[in-house]
């Protein structure tokens, strides 16, 4: 199983670079402000995370602080996971 | 590809009548303009009318058995027909013809019924057992060929169309069902298998039925789509499902351009027809025609698209353009083809398509259909994923806003619209609800049945989802709703809408046969073991689908948002030719005549879509309802005749 970040970032790039030829994203990368992720984008990367992870986003988390990079998403997910007592990616 | 049709004594009739088996196959000429053949029993009757694509010599039909005991006529394609016939002469069987046809009834006497579950194919089959003195009648596993039935006054009539059994006899009713339409103005199609007219009946995708004088008629599934038996333990990745999915393709591909005659592809510029047709390209060495529809209207074009796959692939396009008053033009003989009422003008195109293959010299076509119910690519499974999301946690301002991906126009935000649209969506259903994903469009569609006049259903009318859950209801238990989605959506919208009036009964009216192998049984059961959440990952729907294709198509092509196939409705009446259509078909004598509709509502509707504006979807549907109902009752219960259309096509003299 890959670590959350090398998920995550497969992820964004799939379903909003649509794998661009040279696409990349940064771990630091804030999502919002280079504009590859709008509001409602969020929500899908939310959905993703549900669907895949079984982790349960309520509305209070959705601050870019957990959601906003690669590596903040990866550590609230590692979060997340942990108090909800899933299995940790 | 052709038409059958049949009679069968059930008890101590005069023999059968050689002029009524003629008088049915004629209705079917369409279908098979290269040949007739009738075989006549006292006790039963054949007959068939063939479009010659495999053995073009030595098809005729009906075939039979080596000691002449067994008689089939068969509308269809058996694909791997070759490798059946190699097995068979293996164990002996010897062969008159080079027909895939002769194939099925050296397989039946081998295995009986069963022969059908080795068939790889697109068939209505009617076989004759003379020694048991029984009707064997078996239909493909998704409903690609159709298959009608009645009994009336003694005998058992099949056809390939309900016109056929109608010719017969003059004597057979011909009613509009009124609990029937009902259905059809809730889900688009009927909820069974009932046709729109009273007492004909289909035999079902994935059914064989026996029918003689003691039993009746004994219908068993052999096949369904096996969405129940996904095995969410499994673990490939998508890579891998993308893998296995495009060699299954290809060989898909490689088994459906098998005929004696050129094969031609459908290109609409979506994903589905454009992942077939490359297929044909890269894996085979045919010279390939493609054929397209554009619009007049930009709103419904894609012939940019079309453009763009066809160059990227190098085929040797060619398409034809509707016009508004094209679809007005042909609608009364689309829905004379159809023999349903449509909610959608969407199958005329495709009439027009089919003219335009045929008059090219083509008579088989490659399409993409089926794609989008078995790899999860309609907005209905998105639009459901999307409530379910918002289900989840329903507390949530923030998740409505979702709805946004689905439809932008939705203007949203989080504290006001959002709730409102999510109460918009939302139902009062339970997330393991099997209907989850459709209650809001048959909430919609169930809009039109005000239109139907008082007193014409029965007291107390029947619940249309009732009728359905009856039928599909106990094979959903325990599916996930996006499974339970597909599963309805390939039973009902698929095998009894879109397979039938927009592909089989639209190509046929010009003696052209479809071919779909996204519907190849294995393609099917590799489909449903893909686990639901990577057939739409999130919001992207034909996932694997696209993986698959990955390289072989324009990026554009696979990352462009789908197009839902539609053509204008209300629209294409407004001009000289819809208002003579509407005049002969929706004039207040003829809605008075068929007495099916409230003359009101129906004039009011007329005059709301006169002034012109942009009509709702339900205004749509409730104008193309109404007048294909008409249309229905015009030339099928006030004055049945045969080809009231003419004909288009070349008929072949029957020798």
């Amino acid at each position: 199983m890959q670590d959350y970040a090398t998920q995550i970032k497969a992820f964004i790039i799939e379903n909003f670079l649509f794998n661009a030829e040279g696409s990349s994203l940064g771990d630091d990368e804030s999502f919002l402000e280079s504009g590859i992720v709008d509001s409602t984008g969020i929500l899908e990367v939310v959905a993703w995370i549900e669907e895949t992870f079984d982790i349960r986003v309520p509305d209070t988390d959705l601050l870019p602080e957990n959601f906003d990079t690669v590596q903040r998403l990866a550590a609230y997910m590692r979060r997340s996971a942990e108090a909800q007592g899933l299995h940790k990616g | 590809m052709c038409g059958i049709a049949g009679i069968l004594n059930l008890g101590n009739n005069p023999p059968i009548e050689r002029s009524s088996l003629e008088r049915m196959i004629g209705m079917l000429r369409h279908r098979g303009p290269d040949g007739l053949g009738v075989f006549v029993r006292p006790q039963v009757g054949l007959a068939h009318s063939r479009l010659s694509i495999i053995d073009l010599e030595g098809g005729a039909q009906p075939i039979c058995n080596e000691d002449r005991t067994l008689w089939v006529v068969f509308n269809g394609e058996i694909f791997n027909y070759r490798e059946l016939r190699h097995d068979l002469e293996q164990r002996g069987h010897r062969f008159s013809t080079h027909t895939d046809t002769e194939v099925i009834v050296h397989l039946f006497e081998e295995k009986g019924e069963r022969c059908v579950e080795e068939l790889n194919g697109q068939f209505a089959i009617a076989l004759w057992d003379e020694s048991k003195q029984r009707l064997f009648l078996a239909r493909d596993r998704m409903g690609i060929r159709p298959l009608f039935y009645t009994t009336h006054a003694g005998r058992f009539y099949f056809g390939s169309e309900v016109k056929a059994i109608f010719a017969a006899d003059a004597g057979i009713p011909r009613i509009i069902d009124p609990e029937v339409l009902a259905e059809i103005f809730t889900f688009w199609m009927p909820a069974d298998r009932d046709s729109v007219f009273r007492g004909v009946r289909q035999l079902a995708a994935g059914h064989w039925a026996w029918v003689d004088g003691v039993s009746g008629i004994r219908e068993s599934e052999y096949w369904d789509i096996p969405l129940h038996q996904v095995q969410h333990s499994q673990t490939k990745s998508e890579d891998e499902y993308a893998e296995e999915l495009r060699a299954l393709l290809v060989d898909a591909v490689r088994l459906q351009l098998r005929a004696d005659v050129p094969v031609g592809a459908y290109l609409s510029g979506g994903l589905d027809s454009s992942a077939i047709t490359s297929m044909v390209r890269r894996y085979t060495n045919n010279q390939l025609k493609t054929f397209s529809v554009t619009f007049s209207d930009t709103s419904y074009d894609e012939s940019r698209e079309q453009a763009e796959v066809s160059a990227f692939l190098g085929t040797d396009h060619a398409a034809v353009n509707c016009t508004y008053e094209d679809i007005a033009r042909v609608f009364p003989a689309v829905v004379w083809h159809a023999e349903t009422p449509l909610l959608r003008t969407a199958p005329a195109p495709l009439y027009l398509l089919s003219r335009l293959v045929r008059d090219n010299g083509y008579k088989v076509v490659l399409t993409g259909e089926g794609a989008d119910e078995i790899m999860g690519g309609y907005d209905i499974f998105k639009e459901a994923k999307i409530r379910a999301f918002i289900h989840r946690n329903m507390q949530s301002h923030l998740r409505p806003l979702l709805l946004k991906r689905l439809y932008p126009y939705l203007t949203l935000s989080p504290t006001g619209s959002a709730a409102y649209a999510a109460k918009f969506f939302a139902t009062d259903a339970p997330l393991d609800d099997p209907f989850y994903a459709h209650r809001p469009r048959w909430r919609t569609t169930a809009w039109l049945l005000p239109f139907l006049r008082d007193g014409l259903r029965q007291t107390p009318p029947r619940d249309p989802v009732e009728t359905l859950d009856a039928v599909y209801g106990g094979k959903l238990d325990g599916m996930d709703f996006f499974s339970a989605a597909q599963y309805l959506e390939s039973k009902t919208l698929l095998a009894n809408y879109l397979l039938s009036s927009q592909g089989d009964r639209m190509a046929m009216a010009h003696s052209v046969e479809g071919r779909f192998p996204f519907l190849d049984h294995r393609v099917v059961e590799f489909a449903c073991q893909i686990p639901p959440r990577l057939r739409m990952k999130v919001l992207c729907e034909k996932n694997i689908l696209k993986k698959a294709m990955a390289g072989a198509l324009p990026t554009s092509i696979l990352t462009r948002k789908k197009q839902p196939y539609m053509a204008p409705d209300i629209a294409s009446f407004s001009g000289k030719v819809g208002q003579e259509c509407l005049e002969r078909y929706m004039s207040e004598e003829a809605v008075a005549d068929a007495d099916l509709f409230r003359p009101t509502a129906v004039r009011q509707l007329i005059a709301k879509c006169h002034k012109g504006q942009r009509q709702g979807f339900r205004e749509n549907m409730a104008f193309i309802g109404i007048l294909s109902a008409q249309i229905l009752h015009e030339h099928y219960i006030r004055n049945f005749q045969s080809a009231p259309f003419g004909s288009d096509t070349k008929i072949a003299d029957p020798n």
